[in-house]
């Protein structure tokens, strides 16, 4: 399609040219087609818009373009019309032709189609005034949503392979690295490691072949911020990738997606061979002695893939089973050569901060913690989506402000962060700025950035043992701590969830953490514990509500709730319960609302709850 | 015992042969003719890229994406992450359970469907979420998930 690029002056005549193309149309309808979209129908909205331009004679003026995710997952398909920027939200295919009509023809709104703030109730219908976007300062995801994620001219358009064009023709290596460094850039992917000393440690190592290698196995139940990347702006992500081989002298890459993230998979596919028809990937980039390959992996289920070095071996066709540190893959990681591996939205800071300088980005977060974090909310909070906020903004801010609070005015119990490595922070920490350390301190970790929010319908003891169920579940086997230690520790939750619990068990449980933590072989056995201290540690009085009381406070372990009722209102008398109750205690007469569960014969089996279509069934705490 | 696998997927397998590092790959590439990984299979391709048929079923039983029994025509996955489980996924397994009448991991007797449970789908803010046949269904109900597994199986009736 194009000819190869090999100065900046032509860098900068395809930037033109691109810019040009974009503003020849004077309106652009972009629809968001990221996976949470697709999932409700983005695919569809975008071809009846299509037809709807088609039909009315405005295909020469207005353009319909696919956007990667822009975050706002819950409220999709997302529709934006630029340049004024009329955000709709939840669109159908048939609200195409009024979309159309109104809003490109005369400039007019679709109020149905707008969005209500959730707390005024006022419909908002530009993008730029939605608190879920206000409150956040979009860096690594500034153009999601304003590009098509497969075009690399629209990437270019926006200042793209900019950065790479500094590095290779204005940086020396070293350069590079220390600009990393000073820029105060940590790991995305979970440990927060300076992202500038791994890329000094490769560089410094000997060893004539090295590699760079992107984790994008992610697999942290809960966060999605690593998938909305590749989706969005898959050019963002190689390009950091180009810099950090320069700057290490790598020239061999490696891109390990997650096999579930099949769209990712196809974007990333795609910027890597239209970036190696312009020359960005290939011999000899811009007329430099910089020579590069890249190459992507699908990853085939393991959730300890996501580990460094069990990573490495799964990119060598072996099981991904992780090994002792030291050697780091610094030192010998990929068929023992040196190795840097960072995560994608590690890679992802990498470009703005080449490009517009250590110190802007040292300016932003704490004074550990640098730069923006992209975390994924969901759970409990009305706004659910990816949010991108800097260092050391508080979980009050990213749930009540960008999240527009609690979902259905519950209240909030606590904020489960890191996943399956972190932990549960209660109200209290609500106004604690995050970054890696204060984190640490309270018993979570930053981790992949997820952050599930949980009200007071959640059992914190239940939450503990869905992690351990996880990790038991996904535990490679090698080390015997977590092997034996983790499902040790989820044994003794079942039997506080099933009512068997004593209050040994606590520091049973104190224990064994402290034992997995000190000597499982990987950062996910070490971190698996995470749950269940911290829920400890905040919410002891759940777990004794459990074993000394014999009640679930929430309601939600069955073997401890009582007592079951029907709610007559909701009762439609379809006899599903008492089809699936076991002892009859449910009973009634079809077509005749209420039935009723008569508590004597109940045993809390819960089958009856999980039975009723209506949610008719309830189960609450011992009065 | 090798005819039995397509001329076109041993021609892929060939172009691997004597590299390891393609293993993955290569069942992957099986897994999507053949549907599962046979013994037969795990035997060609081990001698194929040069390594002990051990170490390929040692793979094959570590990574939870290769089956080695016959799948379904359909598949169903169902996200268990940690936003789907706060949002109620059991209560939409045990309606698919009851549905298809089988566990996660299983594959109805008529071959029609496979249900499968994930770790987490990456699609949290449409929580609870499934996969059929690689479309995402987002914001489940039991009853919607069923209605959308009984409006794939009879498509293919």
């Amino acid at each position: 399609m194009s000819e190869r690029i090999t100065t900046r002056a032509e860098l900068d005549a395809l930037k033109e040219a691109n810019l040009a193309r974009i503003a020849a149309v004077e309106q652009r309808i972009t629809v968001c087609n990221g996976t949470g979209c697709q999932a409700c129908g983005g695919v569809e909205v975008r071809n009846a818009l299509i037809d709807a331009i088609e039909a009315r004679g405005h295909s020469h003026r207005v353009a319909v373009m696919p956007t990667g995710c822009q975050g706002y997952c819950q409220r999709g398909p997302l529709v934006v019309v630029e340049p004024a920027a009329v955000f709709y939200h939840g669109v159908k295919p048939e609200d195409a032709a009024r979309i159309v009509s109104a809003t490109i023809e005369n400039g007019e709104l679709v109020e149905d189609l707008l969005l209500e703030d959730p707390v005024t109730g006022e419909r908002i219908p530009q993008r730029d005034d939605i608190r879920f976007y206000t409150g956040q300062q979009r860096i690594v995801f500034a153009l999601n949503g304003k590009i098509d994620p497969t075009s690399i001219g629209d990437y270019i358009a926006h200042d793209g392979y900019q950065a790479l064009a500094k590095a290779l023709l204005d940086m020396e290596p070293e350069e590079i690295v220390d600009e990393v460094l000073q820029s105060g850039l940590r790991g995305r992917g979970g440990a927060g490691f300076p992202t500038g000393r791994k890329w000094q440690f490769t560089r410094d190592a000997s060893g004539r072949i090295k590699y760079v290698v992107c984790n994008a196995d992610e697999g942290d139940p809960g966060a999605f911020m690593d998938r909305s990347l590749i989706e969005a702006t898959p050019h963002a992500v190689l390009e950091g990738m180009l810099i950090a081989a320069r700057a290490i002298g790598a020239s061999d890459a490696h891109i390990y997606v997650r096999a579930e993230y099949p769209l990712a998979v196809e974007h990333i596919r795609k910027a890597i061979d239209d970036a190696r028809e312009l020359g960005f990937v290939g011999e000899n980039v811009l007329d430099t002695d910089f020579s590069i390959d890249v190459h992507t992996m699908e990853g085939a289920g393991a959730f300890v893939c996501g580990e460094e070095t069990a990573l490495l071996q799964s990119i060598e066709g072996k099981r991904g089973m992780p090994r002792p540190r030291p050697p780091f893959p610094a030192q010998s990681g990929l068929w023992s050569c040196p190795t840097n591996l960072n995560n994608v939205e590690t890679y992802a800071n990498v470009p703005p901060i080449v490009l517009r300088g250590a110190d802007w980005y040292a300016g932003i977060g704490t004074e550990t913690s640098k730069g923006t974090k992209i975390f994924s909310l969901t759970g409990k909070v009305a706004n659910n989506g990816l949010v991108e906020v800097p260092m050391g903004t508080t979980l009050r801010h990213i749930i009540f402000e960008v999240g527009g609070g609690m979902r259905d005015g519950r209240e909030f119990k606590a904020a489960q962060l890191g996943g399956p490595s972190g932990g549960c922070l209660p109200a209290e920490l609500l106004d604690v700025p995050i970054d890696y350390e204060s984190l640490g301190e309270h018993g979570a970790i930053m981790g992949s950035g997820g952050v599930i929010v949980l009200d007071d319908t959640a059992c914190m003891v239940s939450v503990a043992r869905y992690f351990l169920d996880f990790t038991a579940s996904e535990s490679c086997g090698k080390c015997l701590p977590c092997r034996v230690g983790i499902p040790a520790m989820r044994d003794i939750l079942v039997r506080i969830t099933e009512g068997e619990g004593e209050l040994e068990d606590l520091d049973r449980l104190r224990e064994l953490a402290k034992l997995v933590k000190s000597s499982a072989l990987c950062g996910l056995g070490q971190t698996a514990p995470n749950p269940v201290l911290s829920t400890l540690r905040y919410f002891e009085d759940e777990y004794r509500a459990h074993i000394v009381d014999g009640i679930c406070p929430s309601g939600v372990c069955e073997a401890l709730a009582r007592p079951y009722a029907i709610d007559p209102d909701a009762c439609k008398a379809c006899d599903q319960c008492a089809k699936a109750c076991p002892t009859g205690a449910a009973h009634g007469t079809p077509g005749e609302p209420p039935y009723t569960i008569d508590d004597a014969l109940c045993i809390r089996c819960g089958a009856c709850f999980k039975a009723c279509p209506f949610e008719a069934v309830t189960r609450g705490a011992a009065a | 015992m090798t005819d039995r696998l397509p001329s076109k997927l041993r021609d892929e397998i060939e172009r691997h042969a004597g590299h390891p590092e393609s293993l993955i790959h290569v069942l992957r590439k099986v897994q999507e003719t053949a549907g599962f990984i046979s013994p037969e299979s795990e035997g060609y391709v081990a001698d194929r890229l040069g390594v002990s048929i051990a170490h390929v079923h040692g793979v094959v039983t570590f990574y939870h994406l290769f089956y080695t029994t016959p799948r379904g025509r359909h598949t169903v996955r169902l996200c268990q992450g940690t936003a789907c489980h706060v949002g109620g996924a059991d209560r939409i397994r045990t309606a698919l359970e009851m549905r298809l009448g089988i566990a996660p991991g299983e594959t109805t007797d008529d071959l029609a469907a496979t249900l499968e449970t994930v770790a987490c789908l990456g699609a949290c803010a449409l929580s609870p979420v499934m996969v059929v046949d690689g479309t995402y269904h987002g914001l489940l109900t039991p009853d919607k998930a069923v209605a959308i597994v009984d409006r794939t199986l009879k498509e293919s009736e």
